[in-house]
């Protein structure tokens, strides 16, 4: 039996390799200076749903992200590695989200595709870090939850057993279909692109790419519809404006502290392999390596 | 995160040559595909950026997954576990990613799902790999088996093996025998022809079969009773699912741990001929040779490339006497030695690859249609090209990857002969490179007719006429006279008419030759990019001296004087 699976991906600033032009002077993120890259655990929530794909015959996959018109990379990189389609949820009224309001938009936009038995995304997105978006989702839709996923089991007749990554041990726990997961990072890495995909979707754009920048490629989108990467707009979706962009986002900045590290404390380690492994371990987890 | 395509711009160089058009569009002819195959090219720009964006792929599982198990992979060898050989777990991930990415029949014809590809995107995809694991290299390159298949199998056979290794299945050479090695017109593996069955079984011993106990083997067997030398020779398939051959030992080798290489025993195993009887060595075996050297070619580009890279990131980090060691020339003259090998050798590797996909594609299309008198001319030029270029290659780079990976290791010092450092185990790696697919003593035997034939000389008489800006006009002198100098000294050899004398010179004459291809290859690579300038410079000013040396030597020596050596 075939699932309906949709993965909620996001296009990020990459803030693992930052430079010092990372931040502009008033502290926010500096996006033209960071390329623009595949959240990573959201390929690691892709990555499930392709392994369920395989697992249960005739299952489709949907991908749906929100962003700038650029982000249609986004679903360009799921179509090269086996996903069916994908939706680009595009417009103004979308911009300065906080996470209540995206989660919004992007449960309107979920109940417009409709069919689904099952809904993947990463746990976190590395530009913001809140891990809210998935679980809001979930509430938005009235559907349970399973948080931190390492491995999905199975999804067969109407439930998901599915292994949870805890911060002392894993468990295993089963819910209902449908309903949604989030992916940790410590799940299996995405496959690479395959490359018959990465030839058949490498001329895929949507419109407003094929009208910025035309390509003579373009034209072959009429023979090929599959190239028609779709663009959803805040009138293709059911929505009450009050609850989009700034007005439906709570959060406000108040102000940005630009930190500099400085070295305020010492740790002393005698030579020994665990307390070095531990070591790296902490300076991995924060973020000052990796 | 490393991506072995993307953070070496000498590969986009070589993938962008001028040539590429001729080859794009003779192998997507008319690019025909395109009506059938949603993956199938629209233009020549669409197939190069094709090829660029798969290589992107490429270089990024290498620098994501297979460098980083190249290690691991090394520690762990292979093992044999109820008559399978096993692979490192670090090799399987390997595998798995590649097959995934569809990776597996790059070159084979779309209709048995492969990415047709040219050859020089295939081969740079080699030497990528080569680079971040050059004994992983040698299982995934056995994709060459198929096209052999291509080439000669019957149209049945095409299509139930060809789609089986487009989808990942791995493939083996079956050639070496213990008793056949650099002979391998001695080979004794028996085939016999059952009449009733109407099938061939084969019974014998292989010996340091790569991947021997790969999916589909291609297997040279002696067919006719009775004979002793290779026109009683045929190939054969054999199909692993027989489960007719038993795995008798694994190599415990100095280098490249990770690829099985194993001693196989045929009982009763059945097989199918491949094309026709008593032509396995004589022209299916040569053909898939001179597929297999090109491919070492790639591997030993590919293991400078990585000595390369190791020793300029240690030269620059070890400090000694207060700065960087790369600052002391002792260290930034074997670096740029190095550097100008690997481009040379790397220039005369596409060059040679450019040759093989034209006149391989012309073949091809001679299958489906009569060539003209104009393409059959081509594809005779090609060929005869091809022919001395590749064994020509395949000794330089092979050679030069030996020197490059020693060298690098002495920069390293006593680190280097630690397993501390990556170099340890390239070094292991490179040394096969110049034995296997025929000893560099047996390239010059092959390359040695493009000396006496003036093959070498026609086409360094054409390089010659190249124009050249005028800044490349005083390497193109030097290498005017080395080619004078070359000629003479033929002539010496020659001149005794003593064919022992000819071989006893002859690694000497071949280097001559090659020396002077490289350079000029390396002239035209500055002329379309300045920043090869630099190999280009030490390159000829090194081989002008050896060369010197070589025919001082020569002139110096007489037939005399072989028994001294004798």
């Amino acid at each position: 039996m075939g699932l309906n699976i949709i993965v909620l991906a996001k296009q990020v600033p990459d803030t693992r390799n930052v430079g010092k032009d990372a931040m502009k002077e008033d502290g926010t993120v500096n996006r033209a200076a960071l390329p623009a890259i595949f959240n990573p655990e959201d390929l690691n929530a892709l990555e499930q749903a392709l392994r369920l794909k395989e697992k249960y015959l005739g299952s489709t996959i949907t991908l749906l992200t929100m962003g700038p018109p650029r982000a249609a990379e986004i679903i360009r990189e799921g179509l090269y590695r086996g996903i069916d389609k994908g939706y680009l949820l595009t417009d103004r009224a979308f911009a300065g989200s906080d996470t209540l309001a995206t989660s919004y938009a992007i449960a309107c936009a979920i109940r417009k595709i409709k069919d689904y038995d099952l809904i993947i995304a990463g746990r976190q997105a590395i530009d913001g870090d809140t891990a809210q978006v998935g679980p809001q989702v979930a509430e938005k839709l009235h559907l349970p939850q399973i948080t931190y996923a390492e491995e999905v089991f199975s999804a067969e007749k109407g439930k998901i057993t599915v292994k949870r990554r805890l911060e002392r041990g894993v468990e295993t726990v089963e819910a209902p279909l449908p309903c949604v997961i989030t992916v940790n990072g410590s799940a299996p890495e995405c496959r690479p692109r395959a490359s018959k995909l990465l030839m058949k979707y490498k001329h895929a754009r949507t419109e407003t790419e094929r009208k910025e920048q035309p390509s003579c490629y373009d034209n072959l989108t009429s023979q090929r519809p599959y190239l028609n990467i779709s663009e959803w707009s805040v009138n293709d979706i059911e929505t009450d404006h009050k609850w989009l962009g700034l007005n439906g986002s709570p959060t406000k900045v108040k102000f940005i502290e630009s930190v500099v590290f400085q070295a305020k404390e010492s740790k002393k380690l005698s030579d020994n392999d665990n307390e070095i492994e531990d070591l790296i371990k902490e300076l991995i987890s924060n973020h000052t390596i990796g | 995160m490393a991506n072995f395509f993307r953070d070496n711009p000498d590969l986009l160089f070589h993938l962008q040559h001028p040539l590429m058009q001729k080859i794009v569009e003779l192998k997507e002819r008319n690019f025909a595909d395109k009506a059938q195959f949603d993956y199938a090219p629209i233009d020549f720009n669409d197939a190069m950026d094709s090829y660029e964006k798969v290589l992107e792929v490429i270089g990024e599982i290498c620098g994501d997954i297979i460098a980083p198990n190249a290690e691991n992979v090394d520690n762990e060898g292979v093992q044999i576990v109820n008559n399978e050989v096993v692979y490192a777990k670090g090799t399987q991930e390997n595998i798995d990613a590649l097959v995934k990415a569809g990776l597996m029949g790059i070159t084979l014809p779309r209709k048995y799902e492969g990415l047709n590809f040219a050859l020089v995107p295939y081969i740079m995809a080699a030497d990528i790999v080569s680079r971040a694991d050059a004994g992983f290299v040698n299982i995934w390159g056995l994709q060459d088996c198929a096209e052999t298949i291509n080439e000669f199998g019957d149209d049945d056979q095409k299509e139930r093996f060809l789609k089986r290794i487009s989808n990942g299945e791995t493939a083996a050479m079956a050639l070496t025998e213990p008793d056949a090695g650099s002979d391998l017109q001695a080979v004794q593996l028996k085939a016999s022809f059952n009449e009733t069955e109407n099938k061939w079984y084969l019974n014998g011993v292989k010996r340091f079969i790569t991947n021997g106990d790969g999916h589909i083997s291609l297997v040279l067997a002696r067919s006719e009773e009775g004979t002793s030398d290779g026109r009683g020779l045929s190939m054969f398939i054999y199909d692993r699912a027989n489960k007719a051959v038993t795995i008798r030992r694994t190599e415990n080798k100095h280098g490249i741990k990770g690829s099985p290489t194993c001693e196989i025993v045929f009982k009763d195993a059945p097989a199918e001929l491949v094309g026709t009887r008593r032509m396995g060595l004589i022209k299916y075996v040569m053909a898939l040779m001179n597929g297999a050297r090109l491919g070492i070619g790639a591997q030993s580009v590919g293991i400078s490339e990585a000595a390369y890279r190791e020793a300029i990131v240690y030269a620059k980090e070890r400090k000694q006497f207060g700065k960087p060691i790369i600052q002391f020339p002792a260290v930034y003259e074997m670096i740029a030695r190095i550097k100008a090998k690997l481009d040379a050798s790397r220039s005369l590797l596409y060059e040679t690859c450019r040759t093989v996909d034209i006149y391989k594609t012309y073949m091809h299309i001679s299958e489906e249609r009569s060539l003209t008198n104009e393409e059959k001319a081509e594809m005779k030029y090609f060929q005869k090209q091809a022919d001395f270029f590749t064994p020509l290659l395949k000794g330089m780079a092979s050679e030069y990857c030996n020197q490059n990976a020693y060298d690098s290791l002495q920069i390293h010092g006593g680190s280097g002969f630690m397993k501390d450092y990556p170099i340890e185990r390239i070094y292991r790696d490179a040394r096969i490179t110049s034995i296997y697919e025929g000893t560099t003593q047996l390239q010059v035997v092959a390359a040695i007719r493009g000396v006496t034939t003036d093959a070498f000389l026609n086409k360094i008489r054409e390089y010659e006429e190249i124009p050249l800006k005028d800044e490349l006009i005083p390497y193109n002198n030097i290498l005017k006279g080395m080619t004078e100098e070359y000629a003479k000294t033929v002539k010496l050899v020659l001149e005794t008419k003593d064919n022992e004398y000819l071989d006893f010179h002859a690694r000497r004459l071949v280097e001559m030759a090659g020396h002077i291809i490289m350079g000029y290859l390396l002239l035209f690579d500055t002329e379309r990019d300045e920043r090869f300038l630099a190999s280009a410079d030490v390159y000829i000013k090194m081989v002008k001296a050896e060369n010197i040396a070589r025919a001082e030597y020569i002139s110096n020596s007489s037939i005399d004087d072989l028994k001294f050596f004798r």
